[in-house]
């Protein structure tokens, strides 16, 4: 005899409930990606925001031309690497280099001592010195030009005594002159607009590509179509090219944005960014594609691209300083193919660069392409083996 | 060693084995299919049945084994046997957000078929598709994924169907209507494999072989099969008889005991100790008993009986 069921049939079984609970956690259990996100993705973003991302960037690359090395000069210098805001990589001929190192994102400072600086300092003459700052981000250079002044206030108050004690007053003895480059008025948007660009497209490439293809596979089409005469080359592009077209709306949306809403200045050659787009698409499908062969169902393939999607905001410079990242999370951000598009990008639009310019961003993102298009080949599975 | 094409086959492979793993999944499987045959490929689900078909087909790499599909060897050969064969999954495994016309259009671009948009039409109308054609797939019942699955694979004019338990989930009319339809298909010399559960279908076919854990039992036609399994069987028919049933199973000499209806089949290998168990037994009660000849049904399920259950186990 069976015993008749007790609790009322509308109200809230506790029996229920539970078996629902336990149902979850079984379920939850076997599904090993779900569980690496939900141990991987607090570990990763704690990592990354407690160590990784510093929003008051130190131990800026700032290079030196200088005309006039004196013991006035090699202190200012000593006094702007012990602000902990500099770190002196080396020194440069002349103007033209120090453009160049700036327009390549090689340096953030270039220092500039005219000939003859000390001389004029000791006459009395109240010389300049000038530092030319890369300001396309304003939060990386922001807190490092805000302490030349005090930096500069510090060589006077120790340099300049004995019998130069007269030149002390106002104005001071000598001045520093801070030029800043490409965004001179510091607009944000400026900076991170034409980002904009790379983040979205590493977002919608990624996820649409993945899915489209395991989408194919959760289906069973994908059986298919492997049963008919189509060769996974003319499958796969031919799956990938509405995407290409995709992006190229999305990077069109967002650059007439930045043109016209938020007027951040085009300098460079509008073809070049679209070429730009064109690689940094591409590099992302191949991401994509070899997500889809890894993940086994569209719920895997969008877990793939999250734990993708998330050192890519915080490691390729999109939100926070590049250039303030410890060693490691910098090494870690060489090796995304959006770390060398926003360079590029930002590059192309507020410096203005050209193809010499350029090319130090683009083969990593070639090189990244090729290596993934190899990967994915691997993986992509000709029979259902 | 060489595969010499055999032009009266249509499928002819040798010693096929293939392993998912730690699990033998298909153990030297041999089949021979002419052409023009309707050729039923039986056996319990996990048996088997699917992973020989895409070995078959191309889709699949044999771990062991060899032999030709339409004259093609089926491990280097693989893009003419796609071009010429007709292969239906056993899940519906068309493109749910395309309408049945957008489906067959696609699948007709893919085997770059000459004049596709006549072929389609045809293909639509005679399939008796044409009143649903803008409707998406998905939202189609069985039977008419069913037929518009058929209509696909048979676009291109293959010469050879592979149908993957084909009617699973259809009405018995629309049943009946695709087994007419690959009749009048086998007429015009087209070979079918088709892998089915259902015994009305066993018996249309010219040819069958009943697979279990990955290993054929039975290959022939259907009085083949029947004869191999030296089966004699005994209809009882009276009161009672489940009881009887429970009673018999034990009993020397009978080995199945399957209710048919009003009637209880005994079968047994041993036909004289068989006969006299059931004599026994019958004369009781006012049951009456008589010999009948062993039916495919008898022999499929004493089949499945002697080997143990393999479907989706781990063994
Ligand atoms: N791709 C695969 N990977 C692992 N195991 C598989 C795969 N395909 C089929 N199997 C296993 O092989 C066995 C036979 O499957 P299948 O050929 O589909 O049988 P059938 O079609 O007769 O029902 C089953 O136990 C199934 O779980
Ligand atoms: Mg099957």
């Amino acid at each position: 005899m069976r015993r008749p069921h007790t609790g009322s049939k509308t109200g809230f079984s506790p029996m229920r409930w539970w078996s629902m609970v336990l149902k979850e956690f079984t379920q939850l259990k076997r599904d090993r990606l779900t569980f690496a996100m939900i141990v991987g993705i607090p570990i990763m973003q704690t990592a990354l925001f407690g160590y990784a991302i510093n929003t008051n960037p130190k131990h800026l690359d700032t290079a030196i031309i200088s005309a006039d090395s004196t013991d006035i000069t090699r202190s200012f210098i000593a006094a702007m690497q012990n602000s902990s805001y500099f770190k002196m990589v080396g020194t440069l001929p002349n103007e033209a280099a120090g453009r160049e190192a700036l327009a390549r994102g090689k340096v953030l400072f270039v220092v500039n001592i005219p000939a003859g600086f000390t001389r004029q300092l000791l006459r009395g003459e109240r010389p300049a010195l000038l530092i030319e700052a890369d300001a396309t981000d304003p939060t990386a250079t922001g807190s490092a030009l805000a302490a030349v002044s005090g930096i500069a206030q510090s060589v006077i108050d120790r340099e300049i005594a004995g019998p130069l004690s007269n030149l002390h007053g106002s104005p001071a003895p000598f001045s520093v002159r801070v030029h800043q480059l490409y965004n001179p008025d510091n607009i944000t948007q400026y900076f991170v607009v034409p980002g904009l660009t790379g983040m979205v497209l590493t977002l919608t490439m990624v996820l649409m590509t993945g899915l489209a293809i395991t989408r194919e596979r959760e289906r069973g089409t994908m059986e298919n179509l492997l049963a008919m005469p189509a060769t996974p080359l003319e499958v796969m592009t031919g799956k990938l090219v509405p995407y290409i077209g995709i992006g190229l709306i999305q990077a069109t949306i967002i650059l007439l944005a930045a043109r016209y809403v938020f007027r951040v200045p085009f300098f460079g050659n509008i073809g070049a960014v679209y070429l730009s787009a064109l690689l940094f698409i591409a590099a992302n499908l191949t991401v994509g594609i070899t997500f889809s062969s890894l993940a086994r169902n569209q719920l895997q393939a969008v877990q793939l691209g999250i734990f993708f999607f998330l050192p890519n905001i915080m490691l390729s410079g999109f939100m926070f300083p590049f250039k303030g990242m410890p060693g490691w999370a910098q090494a870690l951000g060489n090796l995304l193919p959006l770390t060398y598009f926003l360079r590029l990008i930002r590059g192309i639009l507020l410096k203005g660069n050209g193809w010499t310019d350029s090319w130090p961003n683009v083969w990593p993102m070639m090189v990244f392409t090729v290596v993934l298009m190899l990967v994915a080949s691997i993986t992509y599975r000709k029979t259902l083996d | 060693m060489t595969t010499v094409a055999n032009p009266e086959y249509a499928i002819d492979v040798r010693g096929l084995n293939k392993r998912f793993g730690e699990k033998h999944v298909v153990r030297d499987v041999s089949l021979r299919v002419r052409r023009g045959e309707i050729f039923g490929f039986l056996g319990p689900n996990g048996s088997g049945k699917t992973t020989t078909i895409r070995m078959v087909c191309g889709l699949l790499k044999p771990d062991a084994g060899s032999g030709t599909c339409l004259g093609h060897d089926i491990v280097r050969e693989r893009e003419a046997i796609k071009r010429k064969v007709g292969y239906m999954t056993q899940r519906f495994s068309f493109w749910e957000d395309l309408s049945i016309a957008e489906n067959l259009d696609f699948v007709a671009r893919m085997y770059e078929i000459p004049h596709r948009k006549e072929a389609v039409r045809h293909a639509i109308d005679t399939l008796g598709l044409a009143s649903r054609a803008r409707q998406l797939a998905g939202t189609l019942s069985g039977g008419w994924k069913q037929r518009m699955a058929l209509a696909a694979c048979m676009l291109h004019q293959p010469s050879l169907l592979l149908l993957d338990e084909p009617t699973a989930g259809v009405d018995p009319r629309a049943r009946r209507d695709f087994w007419d339809e690959l009749q009048s298909l086998a007429a015009q010399g087209i070979s079918v494999l088709v892998s089915t559960h259902y015994m009305d279908e066993a018996v249309r076919c010219h040819k069958l072989a009943y697979i279990a854990y990955g290993k054929l039992l039975a290959q022939g036609s259907a009085d083949e099969v029947i004869a191999s399994q030296r089966l004699s069987t005994w209809a009882i028919h009276g009161e009672r008889l489940s009881a009887l049933q429970e009673e018999l199973r034990s009993r020397p000499g009978v080995e199945q005991t399957v209710t048919f209806g009003d009637a209880l089949h005994v079968s047994g290998t041993d036909a004289g100790l068989l006969e006299g168990t059931v004599r026994a037994a019958a004369g009781v009660d006012g049951r009456s008993c008589e010999p009948v000849e062993t039916s495919l049904e008898d022999v499929f399920i004493y089949l499945m009986g002697k080997t143990p259950d393999n479907s989706g186990g781990t063994a």
